[in-house]
């Protein structure tokens, strides 16, 4: 009913939108490095986000190689340890960030635009993407709090569970394991595999600059040159392999808890996917818009199965997972299994309903101002955008290609993508 | 050097936020509800927000959790909207709606386009008077909160830690109980002690509304009054005092729970703003805690996790905008060769040193370019700024702290920072949590089993 009543607004909104979007510029540096540059004026202030092909799909033989590494960065560069260059940073009042997923590992920057202070931010940050030090001490002390984070993920029954999905979806594939490593290789991995790794992924033509600040065309151009100047040329990463297919099943795992951890799901899409849009549409009526989503009203709203129930396609480089995720305590965790095993079913035979779709169209074409109204979003977009070679004009044409999706489309992607019985059902938790 | 820099930080500030701080504008309506618009024409959203004055330091004991209870029940309907209807509205508007209870606040926001602001003034007017309690609705939606509690407290370490130690360092003020409630109080919780709650404190003249955006104030202040105008006002009865008795000496907790690593909490009972003996105070043990843990440059990065390297992560946490006192928190990790004691040994060595030494006037200067410098950055989030406002305003303080606070901060001097030090942080205002790991045996005991394998394409 709310649907219908809404629609009007839709075509207004969507036409306010047509050119919404920030003016993206993109150049390469002399390197060979992507930028992706965004002018906003209005703060006195500029964020860098230098983006490179070096998650822990590329850890290799050492799972959590590409997460010490680029943990390491900003553990001493150049002529500074790590003492030396967290004070000449925060004396300036400037933030350097940095992390590391499956796909992408990163490191931020947060300046005001004061020359003097932006000028040792970028003149810091390069020394950090090209000359990290990776002094013994340092390797030691990042060994050690990888070791802590990992035993602490042991500890919540969630990240047990979405450990086991990876390692049971993608089985010998580089997305197994997670970016946190493995206790045998953050024992394993010597000062000479992190040197190897920076040298051959922390290159330019790996890398992605994205920009967004009160400085001009000119000057983020400079700004660009600056941040990748130590870096070498390279190549970029080779391709992905292809991920498996595995077979669908069930897992239980015994946890020392109250709840039981749920996830439910199977492969899903890489980033160009031909159904992404379908599939994205659909998944917000499933369980993309929390509780105003189908799981939502299952699980949470009819039966208060569940505080926190979602589902999600992850698109990466290569073939990212599609899962389904609820908690509840032990002694309900069969009923939520079912009533998410129930619920998908239905969605793959039926799709949404007009209204359904209509409504998560709406939220999704009325809600895109916001997820560009910051500069700290904005960055994180075009680094994105970068990192996966959309087109320049992606995030002016997003809400078109959003606003084309119909039922019979979400249908038909659902009914080809996703079946219940390939999916993987991981339940950690205790017995009750 | 040093000097320059920091005065030219001061002059970005003052093209930055100053204008911005002159764009706040404060009204009242006539049954009590305060309006604040603050103007940010980047782009053409907007965040409202709906604070109300009553959180789980407003709870007699019996009914704790009950602030966060109703916040789940807001949204399940009024005399007028069904179920869900509420979200679902403003979910096709494009707007994200959320809401969070905290001890001195319940606060409901929609962020979204700025033509739908007003729908969104329109609903919140609504379920402030008129939100309907149905049995049913209730009975499954505490559920979803035990499940909550579950998820973030009895299943979770670190906040485990977190509850058992607030309930053993308070005597007698409401912080000693978690937000979310005793499971046993959520157990006993009745419909009609919803209702009384709501009648109670969901009113204009105990609700304040922000709205951060791209807006105008007038054309905020006409619907506000076109829409909250109309409501009526309730009798707020004033809380008692909740005034916590001295601590006379400190006080020691271990928690034991399933777990892989060992963990520290230690906390020192502390003044804040509008509640300290000297004014200066809390900004002093603002200044205080980012001298320990402002950064990795900051004392506990550069002694403990590097230096002496005993700890893994070491942190200090101060709030100084709250309704009632709070405590200075410092927390850590020990690494492996190390115990939690040697952690905990190497924090009180970092506090003897502040009631011992004056802190350096680099530090001081540091401390006072990051908090210019995230002034800056801070205006990046319309929802921060809101927040920001909401908070102040919802504890019992002026807004207008945000314009001065910078100054305060810059006027603290090494002497304040050692004199707060010397009053709050001695050990007989010390409390100190320790989680004791146990097995987690239950997991190595049963091996996965996989059922039904059937291969995929």
């Amino acid at each position: 009913m709310g649907a219908k009543r809404y629609l009007p607004l839709l075509l207004l909104v969507f036409v306010g939108l047509a050119e919404a979007g920030p003016k993206v510029e993109s150049w390469q540096t002399k390197r060979g490095a992507k930028v992706m540059f965004v002018h906003a004026p209005d703060l006195p202030m500029v964020d860098v986000r230098v983006v490179l092909d070096a998650g822990s799909a590329r850890d290799g033989d050492l799972p959590g190689l590409a997460k010490f590494t680029n943990a390491l960065l900003s553990e001493g560069a150049g002529d500074w340890d790590a003492d030396a260059l967290a004070l000449r940073l925060e004396e300036r009042g400037i933030e350097l960030g940095n992390g590391s997923l499956r796909d992408m590992a990163w490191v931020s920057l947060r300046s005001l635009v004061e020359p003097d202070v932006l000028d040792v931010a970028l003149g810091t940050m390069q020394k950090v993407l090209a000359e990290p030090r990776f002094d013994t001490g340092a390797v030691e002390r990042v060994r050690q709090q990888m070791q802590i984070a990992l035993r602490q993920s042991l500890q919540s029954p969630a990240s047990v569970a979405k450990r086991r999905f990876f390692k049971t979806l993608y089985a010998d594939h580089p997305y197994a394991h997670p970016p946190g490593g493995t206790e045998g290789a953050l024992a394993e991995i010597r000062q000479g595999d992190l040197r190897q790794f920076h040298q051959r992924y922390y290159v330019a033509a790996n890398a992605v600059v994205a920009i967004v600040g009160a400085v001009d065309r000119a000057r983020a151009g400079q700004i660009a040159e600056q941040v990748t100047a130590g870096l070498n040329a390279g190549r970029h990463a080779p391709s992905l392999p292809a991920p498996p297919a595995v077979s669908g099943g069930e897992l239980r795992e015994t946890f020392p808890s109250s709840q039981t951890h749920i996830y439910v799901g199977q492969s899903g899409i890489a980033r160009h996917d031909p159904d992404y849009m379908a599939l994205y549409v659909g998944n917000h009526v499933l369980g993309g818009s929390s509780l105003v989503s189908t799981l939502g009203e299952e699980v949470r709203n009819k039966r208060g199965l569940s505080y926190s129930v979602y589902s999600y396609f992850s698109p990466m480089r290569v073939v990212g997972p599609f899962l389904m995720v609820a908690q509840t305590k032990n002694e309900q965790a069969d009923e939520a299994l079912e009533v998410m095993r129930e619920t998908l079913v239905r969605f793959i035979e039926q799709g949404p309903s007009e209204d359904e779709l209509e409504a998560a169209k709406q939220n999704l074409i009325g809600g895109f101002p916001l997820r560009i109204s910051s500069n700290g979003k904005i960055v994180e977009y075009l680094a994105m955008m970068g990192f996966y070679d959309y087109p320049l004009d992606w995030l002016d044409t997003i809400t078109g290609k959003l606003a084309a999706v119909d039922v019979e489309q979400v249908r038909d992607a659902f009914s080809r993508r996703i079946s219940a019985p390939a999916g993987i059902a991981v339940i950690v938790g205790g017995s009750g | 050097m040093l000097k320059s820099i920091t005065r030219s930080l001061l002059f970005a500030l003052s093209l930055a936020a100053l204008p911005a701080l002159a764009q706040i504008t404060e009204y009242r309506l006539d049954n009590g509800m305060k309006v604040i618009v603050k103007e940010d024409h980047r782009a053409p959203v907007v965040v409202s927000q709906v604070w109300y004055k009553v959180g789980s330091s407003y709870e007699p004991d019996g009914v704790t959790g009950i602030s966060h209870v109703l916040e789940h029940m807001m949204f399940k309907g009024t005399e007028k909207f069904g179920p869900g209807e509420f979200s679902r509205i403003i979910s096709a508007l494009g707007g994200n709606e959320n809401a969070f209870t905290s001890r001195d606040y319940t606060a409901y926001f929609e962020t979204l386009a700025v033509e739908h602001l007003e729908r969104a003034l329109e609903l919140e007017a609504d379920r402030m008077r008129n939100v309907r309690l149905d049995p049913a609705e209730f009975a499954k939606e505490i559920e979803v909160v035990k499940e909550e509690r579950r998820l973030r407290t009895e299943d979770k370490p670190s906040g485990k830690v977190f509850e058992q130690f607030n309930a053993v360092a308070w005597r007698s003020s409401p912080y000693r109980n978690p937000v979310i409630g005793w499971m046993n109080d959520l157990e006993h919780m009745t419909v009609d002690d919803l209702a009384a709650w709501y009648r109670r404190w969901y009113a204009p003249n105990n609700a304040t509304l922000v709205v951060v955006g791209d807006v105008r104030p007038e054309a905020v202040r006409e619907m506000a009054e076109r829409h909250f105008g109309p409501l009526e006002t309730s009798e707020i009865l004033p809380l008692k005092p909740a005034a916590e008795p001295k601590q006379v000496g400190e006080t020691r907790i271990e928690v034991k729970v399933p777990a892989k690593q060992p963990y520290l909490l230690m906390g020192y009972k502390t003044p804040i703003v509008g509640q300290s003996e000297d004014p200066w105070e809390p900004y002093a043990l603002y200044v205080l805690s980012s001298v320990l843990d402002g950064g990795d440059s900051a004392r506990l990065s550069r002694q403990l996790v590097r230096g002496s390297g005993i700890a893994a992560s070491a942190g200090a946490e101060y709030g100084s905008y709250a309704r009632l006192p709070g405590m200075f928190l410092l927390s850590g990790t020990p690494t492996d060769g190390h115990s939690v004691a040697e952690v905990e040994q190497g924090l009180r060595d970092q506090v003897a040193a502040l009631r011992d030494q004056l802190i350096d006037e680099k530090e001081l200067r540091r401390v006072v370019t990051q908090a210019v410098a995230s002034k800056v950055y801070q205006a990046d989030s319309l929802f921060y700024q809101a927040m920001e406002i909401g908070v102040l305003e919802t504890v019992g303080l002026d807004w207008r702290l945000i314009e001065s606070e910078i100054e305060a901060i810059k006027s603290v001097t090494p002497e304040q920072v050692r004199t707060v030090a010397r009053r709050y942080l001695i050990d007989e205002n010390l409390t100190v949590a320790t989680l004791k790991p146990l097995p987690m045996d239950q997991q190595a005991a049963s091996p996965a089993t996989v059922a039904g394998g059937r291969h995929g394409s």
